[in-house]
C-alpha cells in the first residue's frame, strides 16, 4: 500500500495547498494539513508541490486486527419499519461476534428514526448507533456514505454485513471502495475464524459455482447478504439501559450533487419475470370456475397466478400468464403447478425454478422428473386443505 | 460553443455460457465455451446510444481484459460506439472488484473530460454489481443504481427513474456522475453489417499499466484486491427429489410445513 505523507515544515501557502487537491482529501487542522480518507492517491498532489508531498510505499498490507472490534449490522429500512434482512443478519452477527467475543454494532441512517432502536435491541444488538437528519430523508449516495465513513472512522469494526436489497448494494460498494477495503456480494454463508477473518461463501456463474472468499489483510471486511438467506432470532427482553449513541457530521458533507425530485410507491402488479412465488394452474383444473380457488392460494402466500397453455386456449387467463416455450420463462424462488402435466414445452419455461412443488393424481406425471417435492394427490382435495391451514397459521400470528 | 457530451461506457468480455467447468486443482476453466460481451452490458450500450442520438454525445466504450477483450469493443463499434478503448496488461491478472473498479477509473481519468458513466446491472460471470460504485467513489462522482428509465438529459445533468426495494425515486444527477442500468431499460439494437464494414480498420486504444495516472503497481490485479478466492467448488445439489403419497389432510400438512420451512409463509 502506499500514502501521502506531508512535510509541514515546508506549507507556506495554505490556499493554494489544500486546493492541488482534485478530491478534497487535504484538509488543515491548525496549523497542520491532514490527508483525509478521500484521497485516490492520484498524485497531483505530490506532482504540484513535490516539496510538500511525498508518496512513500508501505510493503504489502497489514492490518493490526486486535484494532477493529465490532460486527456490525446496516440497519435497512423504508423510513418507517425496519426491513426483515436487518433482523437476519442481527440472528448471524450474535453468531459470529460470540466466536471472537465482540459487540454487536447497527448502523442506523435515516430521517425521524424515532422508536426504530427498540427493535433492534430485541432482535440481538448490543449497541445503536443513529445518525438522524432531513438530510437521510430520500436515499442519496454522498450523505448517507459519509455517515457511514464517520462511523468506521469512530468506532473502527472489524466486521460489517449490509442486506442485498438495492440501497445496500450500492451503499457498501461505495464505502469499501472508500476504505479501500474487500467487499463479497452475496453471500450465502458466513463463518468466524478466532482471527476475526470472516469465511464467506458466495454463488458466482449464475449459481454454477461456489466461491470461498477471505478479506485476510483489511479492516473492516464487508459482505452483503440477501433477504431470506438466514434466520431471525427470537426476540428477547431488550437491555434495561440500551445504549444508544446519537451522532451527527459536519453540514458541507450532507450535500449532494442527486436531486431527489419525487418518490411514489412502486405498483404492486409484478410481471410474471419479477415474480418470487409463483402458482401454476394445469389442465388437472376442470373448469373456470375452479380457478378462483388456486387465485385464492396464490394470494396467500403473496404469488402470481400463471397456467399452462391449454387454459389460455380456452380463455381462462390472459395470454400474458402463460408458462413456456411459447410463453413467458420465469425463475421464481418458488413455483407450485396444480394439475400440470409437466409437458416438455411447459419444462422449458420454468425449470430454473429454485424450488418446485408439484401437486398432480398421476404418480407418473413428468413433472414429477424435476419436482423436488412430488404431492401425488387430488388438487381438490389437497388445496383447500392447504389454505385452511396458512389461513389458521396468519390468524394466530395476529 | 458547449463541447458535446461524453459518455463512457463499461462492458466486460464474460464466457459464452454460465455452465462453467472447473478442474482438479479447483480452478476454473474459462475457456471451454467462445466469449462474448456481458448481456447486461448491451443495455449500457444502447443507453449511451439513445442519448447520443439524442444530445450529440461521444460515446467511448472502454473494457479491462485480456487482448481478446478487443472482440467485444469491434462488437460496440457494430452498433455505433464511437471510440474503443482496452485496458490490458498482465499485471491486471486476479484482480477482484476494488482492483478492477481501481483500473477501469484510472483509465476513465486518462479519457477525461467526461460528463457521464453507464454500467450495466452486473456480470454474468463474477456477477457481483459491484464495479459501478467503487467506480464512482474512486471517480469522487455521484453513482445511481437501478436506472430503469431516463426521463431526461441535457448537457449537464441527467434525469433518471431508479428502482429502489419498495419505490420509484426519480432523480436528477449533475455531470459528472455515474448510472448503472437495468435490465430492459431499452431494447439493445443488433450489430449492424454496414458498421461492421466501416469500421474494420478502425483503431482501438490500448492502454496498459504505464499508461495510466497510477502507476503503482500494487495497487493493480492480485496485489491490489483485498478479497482472496481461496477456493471455488461446485454447488452442492441438495435438492432432495422426494415424491410423496397419502391422504389429502397429510399431503397438506406436508405442504405447509415445506412453505413454512423454507420461508414463504408471512
Ligand atoms: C410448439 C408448441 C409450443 C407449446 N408451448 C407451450 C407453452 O408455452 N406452455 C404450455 O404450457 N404448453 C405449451 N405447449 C403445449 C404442451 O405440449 C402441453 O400440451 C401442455 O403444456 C399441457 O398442459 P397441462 O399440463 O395443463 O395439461 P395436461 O397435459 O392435460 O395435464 C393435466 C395434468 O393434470 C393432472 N390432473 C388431472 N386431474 C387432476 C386433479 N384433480 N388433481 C391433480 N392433478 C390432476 C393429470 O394427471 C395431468 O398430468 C406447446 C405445444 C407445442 C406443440
Ligand atoms: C467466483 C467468483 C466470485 C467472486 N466474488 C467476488 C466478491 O465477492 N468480491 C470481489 O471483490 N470480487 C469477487 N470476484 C472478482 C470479480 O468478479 C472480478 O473482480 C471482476 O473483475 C469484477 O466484478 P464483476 O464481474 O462481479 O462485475 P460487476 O460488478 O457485476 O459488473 C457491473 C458492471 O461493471 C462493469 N464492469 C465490470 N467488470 C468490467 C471490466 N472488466 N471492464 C469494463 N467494465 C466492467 C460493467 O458495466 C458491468 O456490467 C469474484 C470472482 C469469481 C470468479
Amino acid at each position: 500500500m502506499s500514502r501521502i505523507i506531508i512535510h509541514q515544515e515546508h506549507v507556506d501557502n495554505f490556499q493554494d495547498i489544500l486546493q492541488v487537491c482534485p478530491f478534497n482529501a487535504l484538509e488543515r487542522k491548525g496549523d497542520e494539513i491532514r490527508v483525509n480518507a478521500a484521497c485516490k492517491l492520484c498524485k497531483v498532489c505530490t506532482k504540484k508541490f513535490p516539496d510538500v508531498f511525498e508518496l512513500v510505499l508501505v510493503e504489502g498490507p497489514t492490518v493490526d486486527k486486535k484494532a477493529w472490534r465490532g460486527v456490525v449490522v446496516w440497519v435497512e429500512h423504508d423510513g418507517k419499519v425496519v426491513h426483515p434482512v436487518t433482523y437476519e443478519l442481527l440472528g448471524k452477527a450474535r453468531d459470529l461476534a460470540a466466536v471472537i467475543d465482540h459487540p454487536v454494532y447497527c448502523l442506523l441512517v435515516g430521517c425521524n428514526v424515532g422508536n426504530m432502536p427498540d427493535s433492534l435491541f430485541k432482535k440481538g444488538a448490543d449497541e445503536v448507533f443513529v445518525y438522524d437528519d432531513h438530510a437521510f430523508k430520500d436515499f442519496r449516495i454522498e450523505p448517507y456514505a459519509a455517515a457511514f465513513e464517520h462511523f468506521i472512522n469512530e468506532i473502527h469494526p472489524s466486521t460489517i454485513l449490509v442486506g442485498g436489497t438495492t440501497i445496500g448494494r450500492s451503499l457498501a460498494p461505495r464505502v469499501a471502495a472508500r476504505f479501500r477495503t474487500g467487499l463479497t456480494a452475496d453471500c450465502t454463508k458466513l463463518e468466524m475464524q478466532p482471527s476475526t477473518d470472516l469465511d464467506q461463501i458466495r454463488p458466482a456463474f449464475g449459481g454454477n459455482i461456489m466461491a470461498h472468499i477471505r478479506t485476510p489483510n483489511h479492516r473492516p471486511q464487508f459482505a452483503t447478504v440477501r433477504y431470506k438467506i438466514f434466520n431471525e432470532r427470537e426476540a428477547c427482553d431488550p437491555p434495561n439501559h440500551p445504549k444508544i449513541h446519537c451522532h451527527s457530521i459536519d453540514k458541507n458533507k450532507l450535500k449532494s450533487a442527486i436531486k431527489v425530485l419525487e418518490t411514489r410507491e412502486k405498483p404492486k402488479v409484478k410481471s410474471l419475470e419479477e415474480a418470487d412465488t409463483i402458482i401454476v394452474a394445469g389442465r388437472g383444473v376442470k373448469k373456470k370456475e375452479d380457478l378462483e380457488m388456486v387465485e385464492d392460494l396464490a394470494k396467500l402466500l403473496d404469488a402470481e397466478l400463471a397456467t399452462t397453455r391449454p387454459l389460455i386456449e380456452a380463455g381462462w387467463a390472459d395470454p400474458l400468464a402463460q408458462i413456456g416455450l411459447s410463453g413467458r420463462t420465469v425463475k421464481p424462488e418458488l413455483i407450485i403447478t396444480c394439475g400440470v402435466s409437466g409437458s416438455v414445452q411447459f419444462r422449458a419455461g420454468m425449470n430454473g425454478s429454485g424450488c418446485i412443488i408439484a401437486i398432480n393424481t398421476d404418480e407418473n406425471a413428468p413433472i414429477f422428473d424435476i419436482a423436488h417435492l412430488g404431492v401425488v394427490g387430488d388438487l381438490y382435495e389437497i388445496i383447500p386443505c392447504l389454505i385452511d391451514m396458512i389461513k389458521n397459521h396468519v390468524n394466530e400470528k395476529c | 460553443m458547449p463541447r458535446s457530451p461524453h459518455i463512457i461506457t463499461c462492458i466486460k468480455q464474460v464466457p459464452g455460457s454460465t455452465e462453467v467447468e472447473i478442474d482438479d486443482n479447483g480452478s476454473l476453466i474459462r475457456n471451454a465455451v467462445a466469449a462474448k460481451m456481458n448481456p447486461f452490458d448491451l443495455f449500457a450500450i444502447e443507453t449511451s446510444l439513445r442519448l447520443k442520438e439524442q444530445n450529440g454525445a461521444t460515446v467511448t466504450a472502454i473494457t479491462m481484459g485480456p487482448p481478446r477483450a478487443e472482440l467485444i469493443l469491434r462488437e460496440a463499434f457494430m452498433m455505433g460506439v464511437d471510440e474503443g478503448v482496452l485496458l490490458t496488461d498482465r499485471r491486471f491478472a486476479g484482480s477482484d472488484v476494488l482492483a478492477t473498479a481501481w483500473t477501469i477509473s484510472q483509465g476513465i481519468l486518462s479519457l477525461a473530460p467526461y460528463d457521464l458513466v453507464i454500467c450495466g446491472r452486473q456480470t454474468t460471470d463474477g456477477d457481483t454489481a459491484q464495479v459501478g460504485a467503487e467506480m464512482a467513489e474512486f471517480l469522487g462522482i455521484p453513482h445511481v443504481t437501478n436506472v430503469r428509465a431516463i426521463l431526461s438529459s441535457s448537457d449537464e445533468s441527467i434525469t433518471v427513474e431508479v428502482d429502489l426495494p419498495g419505490a420509484i425515486q426519480v432523480a436528477c444527477l449533475h455531470f459528472p456522475c455515474l448510472i448503472t442500468v437495468e435490465k430492459d431499460i431499452f431494447q439493445p439494437r443488433l450489430p449492424s453489417f454496414r458498421r461492421k464494414l466501416a469500421t474494420r480498420d478502425k483503431q482501438v486504444k490500448v492502454l496498459c499499466l504505464d499508461d495510466l495516472p497510477d502507476t503503482d503497481e500494487k495497487h493493480y490485479g492480485l496485489l491490489g484486491s483485498p478479497t482472496k478466492v481461496q477456493r471455488v467448488y461446485p454447488p452442492r445439489r441438495d435438492v432432495t427429489k422426494e415424491i410423496v403419497h397419502g391422504d389429502p389432510q397429510t399431503l397438506a400438512e406436508r405442504l405447509f410445513h415445506e412453505l413454512e420451512g423454507r420461508k414463504f409463509l408471512q
